[in-house]
């Protein structure tokens, strides 16, 4: 096994100008195996941080649901449990088409794959137009988080803009997808400080799941680009791959999220 | 003479490319580990610089104390600027110097050259990792431009989301949140390195026990930090836009966020212990001469360390409010972290019964931190304590426990797995006259500092305050000269590296007698690691396959390679035209 | 050296495992279902049982999307097994903190209760 010596590195040069494997096998790697199999891992292992890192939003929820089950009953009424399944259609069907879309770069079928891809995207575009909906609709109702300005569970009603209370349909009549609910200026003070803590984590939770929604558009964005230029084959797809097990989280996080804030009866 | 290892003359992973860019956009390991070295030493200097300011500021209690006839906007400033001092201090120690310490800067140095790899798994993630402590570390300077923060480096609710200044908090949370990225990333990158990249032969159990630590903490930073992350968020969000998940005017409890913090800030501590104990192993073996007693079940407490963390958070919350129920599941939990610990010491001192000890700088660090370990680890258990530690809390024994086991464990471990690995950084050997000098000075400066804060913590002083009853201050005044001490220890310190930089001896590949396979390439190594194939990937602590050789001025493998004669002589092979290879095939 | 090329010119061993679309299709449509009956239970008021039976749905499309769409069921044990291990110390972490706070709670209502009549 005999190779001619090494020649001296030349500043700016990788040593060993030999260049081995195919031309996506990082150096370091010793096969397109061994590359693969350490980006899969890698990214299961990011997968296990960012279920960390949602982990305390869902504490927060189990706790204060726990202890005050009759406060998340009452707010999840001012939900839209129409728009929220919606939403949840949608993602599942953007995680069969990007599900799709790995096994067209498995099989080099470019131009499925593309498509699949602009679906997936198209989406989750859809999906943050349906949350944009729902969040603008709580804004012009006053359905925020105590501390809010606009928002019409605050401790004192002093504090509540009158504004806001001459217009907000939840302030004077209650929810309109329940009617049978108390508005909430029936409410005492105390109720409507308990309320204001589901609206919070409510916020909180649904705002997250919404930048990581972001964050994976981009990352579709970037990955449909490359599809284009033809980067991707059946023997290197593993941006597809990790892209696309990144997106199912977003939506199993999402399938939590909706019976846990929407479907509280 | 020159050892015929050491490559200072030649092509290395130093001069093979030159120019800030080169560093600064770097993806070799080597590189990174050195930047972040030299930015902890920096952090750790700044960090310094408060403690100082800290214990100058105890030593002369007759300008603190509270008397009527100086004037209370004094008081209150003098009061502001104690609580500025003792945040940002605690802070940037917790955040940048310790938690990233040794597993960025020595672990990757060192973790790929032990696995017998070119590099980490993912080198473009770890740049990045690095560039996001960086930013990290912007952020912190950043919040003593907009007035610095007071809220004490645990940031709780709800003076920090009410009368805290709002936009020092949110700095010093983006601050924590970004470096727990970096963090994040690093852990992330060893632990697919260490499972998909270890040298062919080099089974788990035929690892060192210094990766062994090394993955541990990198468990902890991957599944703990993350939390802190969202805590830190919730936080920021808290303050600015007042969501009131702390609050509870708003219906929020501020005792949520202390179990949130603390989730992540328990084991935070053993991301910062477990790799100081990993760099002790290695230390302990190769100083005596001897294979590591109880490898298995030192790299079993190692994990068994990191799984019980999880599960002991609420000990910093007796006093909270916390539930009696609660209370007492953790405390009874926080006795048995005790255990894998002790094993770990109990084998580190059977490792050093009938070996050939020799007194080098990096065993006088290591040997000194059974001490030191062993006084912060016992003083835990009287914290562990439930009835106990209603007596002690917030006082000076708390203190002086972390200082012990942070400063006396990962501090010591840091310089003492630098003076180890520094032949290896820099081809050049450490002073060893000065390197013990240092050793002493901070060694008895650091007994002299803390050692009197646990009495007089047990007596009552309370931690926090910037002034203290008058029969506290003569504790206080040895603390402060105790300070002063490892003021010098650490310049001395500081004057030695760079001294042995420009101009220390020049050092061949393996001069301590280590047998992990770092040892077995050049010193400084090359860009890729290894010039040749690593020699063996066999038991990482049998001293019997390394030799003496005096021309080397250090240790050789006792048995080279049929094809490797010549095993360092790098130059002398190539004129015999000994065939060469990649590490791969 | 060569020969190493040619093993890895597919990146998989030998071949990829590739699913069929018919066998994702027949996912999306059984996720969908689920979804529905999700909706469905969640307007009918089934006595306490709620959060259990929305969970239990929501954790059967969970292993689901896990298993086909992730494609767990084919790869590597561990991958798996360390998302396992994050969700397990999340309900760790959850069944301490609701205790916790559920132990004090009394306390909470009690002071609250005591400020709002004077």
């Amino acid at each position: 096994m005999t190779t001619t010596a090494a020649p001296a590195h030349a500043p700016g040069h990788e040593s060993g100008a030999v260049h081995h494997g195919p031309a996506h096998l990082q150096h370091h790697f010793q096969t397109s195996d061994q590359q693969y199999d350490a980006s899969k891992l890698g990214l299961w292992v990011f997968l296990l941080t960012e279920v960390l890192f949602f982990s305390a939003l869902f504490v927060a929820y189990t706790t204060y649901r726990s202890l005050h089950p009759e406060v998340f009953a009452y707010a999840a009424n001012f939900l839209d449990t129409n728009l929220g399944a919606a939403n949840t259609m949608v993602l599942l069907l953007s995680s069969f088409t990007v599900a799709w879309a790995v096994r067209n770069a498995q099989l080099g079928q470019r131009k499925l794959l593309i498509a699949n891809l602009a679906v997936t995207l198209l989406c989750a575009g859809t999906f943050m137009g349906i949350k944009y909906e729902e969040y603008s609709h709580k804004y012009h109702e006053g359905l925020l988080w105590g501390g809010a300005k606009h928002s019409i569970f605050k401790y004192n009603t002093s504090y509540i803009r009158p504004d806001v209370k001459a217009h907000s349909h939840a302030w004077n009549e209650g929810s309109p997808f329940n009617h049978e609910i108390a508005p909430v200026k029936n409410l005492t003070a105390e109720q409507r400080r308990e309320v204001s803590i589901f609206f919070a984590i409510y916020f909180c939770l649904t705002g997250l799941h919404g930048i990581h929604v972001l964050a994976g558009m981009v990352l579709l964005t970037w990955l449909l680009i490359r599809s284009i230029r033809g980067e991707f084959s059946p023997q290197y797809y593993t941006p597809i791959d990790l892209g696309a097990l990144y997106w199912h989280l977003v939506d199993l996080v999402w399938i939590f999220l909706f019976p846990l804030l929407y479907l509280i009866a | 003479m020159i050892p015929s290892s050491n490559a200072l003359d030649r092509t290395n992973y130093l001069n093979c490319q030159k120019g800030w860019w080169s560093w600064f956009w770097t993806l070799d390991h080597k590189r990174l580990g050195l930047m972040y070295l030299w930015g902890v030493f920096t952090m750790f200097a700044l960090g310094g610089f408060f403690a100082m300011m800290i214990r100058v500021f105890l030593m002369h209690p007759e300008t603190a104390i509270w008397d009527p006839a100086v004037q209370l906007s004094d008081q209150l400033s003098k009061m502001d600027l104690y609580n500025r001092a003792f945040t940002v201090h605690g802070a940037v120690m917790v955040f940048l110097v310790i938690i990233p310490g040794i597993p960025a800067a020595l672990g990757n140095f060192v973790l790929p050259m032990m696995l017998g790899a070119k590099d980490v798994a993912f080198p473009r993630l770890n740049r990045f990792s690095f560039h996001l402590w960086l930013l990290g570390a912007l952020c912190f300077v950043t919040t003593f431009l907009v007035g610095g923060l007071d809220t004490g480096w645990t940031f709780y609710p709800t003076y920090s989301t009410g009368s805290a200044e709002t936009m020092a908090v949110v700095f010093g949370t983006l601050g924590a949140f970004i470096l727990g990225f970096s963090s994040i990333f690093t852990g992330l990158n060893f632990v697919v390195t260490i499972h998909k990249m270890r040298a062919p032969g080099m089974t788990w159990f035929k690892m060192p026990l210094f990766l062994w630590a090394i993955y541990a903490t990198a468990i902890l930073q991957i599944l703990a930090t993350p939390v802190i992350g969202i805590s830190l968020l919730l936080l920021m969000v808290e303050a600015t836009l007042k969501i009131g998940i702390f609050t509870p005017e708003l219906g929020g409890d501020p005792v949520f966020f202390q179990h949130l913090f603390w989730f992540y800030s328990h084991p935070a501590v053993y991301i910062m212990i477990l790799p100081a104990m990993g760099v002790m192993s290695e230390l302990i073996a190769t100083f005596s001469r001897k294979p590591i007693f109880g490898y298995k079940s030192i790299a079993m407490s190692s994990l068994a360390i990191a799984v019980i963390s999880f599960i002991v958070w609420g000990h910093h919350m007796f006093l909270s409010g916390q539930s009696t129920l609660m209370s007492t599941i953790f405390s009874f939990l926080t006795f048995a972290v005790a255990i894998p610990s002790a094993i770990k010491v109990f084998n580190w001192v059977s490792t050093m019964y009938k070996g050939s000890i020799s007194f080098a700088t990096p065993m006088l660090y290591a040997l000194s931190i059974i001490w030191l370990f062993g006084v912060g680890g016992l003083t835990g258990l009287f914290l562990s304590s439930m009835g106990v530690d209603i007596h002690l809390h917030d006082t000076y024994f708390v203190v002086a426990h972390f200082h012990f086991v942070m400063v006396g464990s990962a501090i010591f471990a840091l310089i003492g797995g630098v003076y180890y690995w520094l032949p290896k950084m820099y081809g050049r050997m450490p002073s060893e006259k000065i390197g013990r000098m240092t050793w002493l000075l901070n060694f008895i400066g650091f007994n002299l500092t803390f050692l009197p804060q646990f009495v007089a913590g047990t007596k009552g002083m309370p931690r926090r305050y910037f002034d203290y009853d008058p029969a506290f201050a003569s504790y206080n005044f040895w603390s402060s000269i105790g300070a002063g001490f490892i003021l010098v220890g650490m310049l001395l310190t500081l004057f030695n590296i760079l001294g042995t930089i420009r101009r220390g001896r020049l050092a061949p590949a393996n001069p301590w007698g280590g047998v992990t396979l770092e040892w077995m390439t050049t010193s400084p190594p090359s860009e890729h690691n290894f010039e040749r194939d690593p020699p063996f990937a066999g038991d990482p602590y049998d001293v019997t396959l390394v030799n003496y050789k005096d021309e080397q001025e250090g240790f050789v493998p006792a048995k080279p390679l049929k094809d490797d004669p010549l095993i360092y002589d790098y130059q002398a092979s190539l004129k015999a035209g000994v065939a060469h290879s990649n590490l791969h095939p | 050296m060569s020969d190493h090329d040619k093993h890895d010119e597919l990146g998989h061993g030998n071949q990829p495992h590739v699913l069929s679309v018919g066998l994702l299709a027949a996912v999306l449509v059984a996720l969908l279902i689920l979804t529905g009956l999700t909706v469905y239970t969640g307007k009918k008021d089934l006595h306490g049982l709620d959060l259990g039976i929305a969970m239990f749905i929501a954790t059967v499309k969970a292993t689901m999307v896990c298993l086909i769409f992730m494609h767990l069921k084919w790869d590597r044990r561990f991958n798996g097994m360390i998302f396992l291990f994050a969700v397990l110390l999340v309900g760790l972490f959850l069944a301490f903190t609701t205790l916790d706070l559920s132990q004090y709670q009394p306390l909470v209502d009690e002071y609250r209760r005591n400020q709002v009549a004077p």
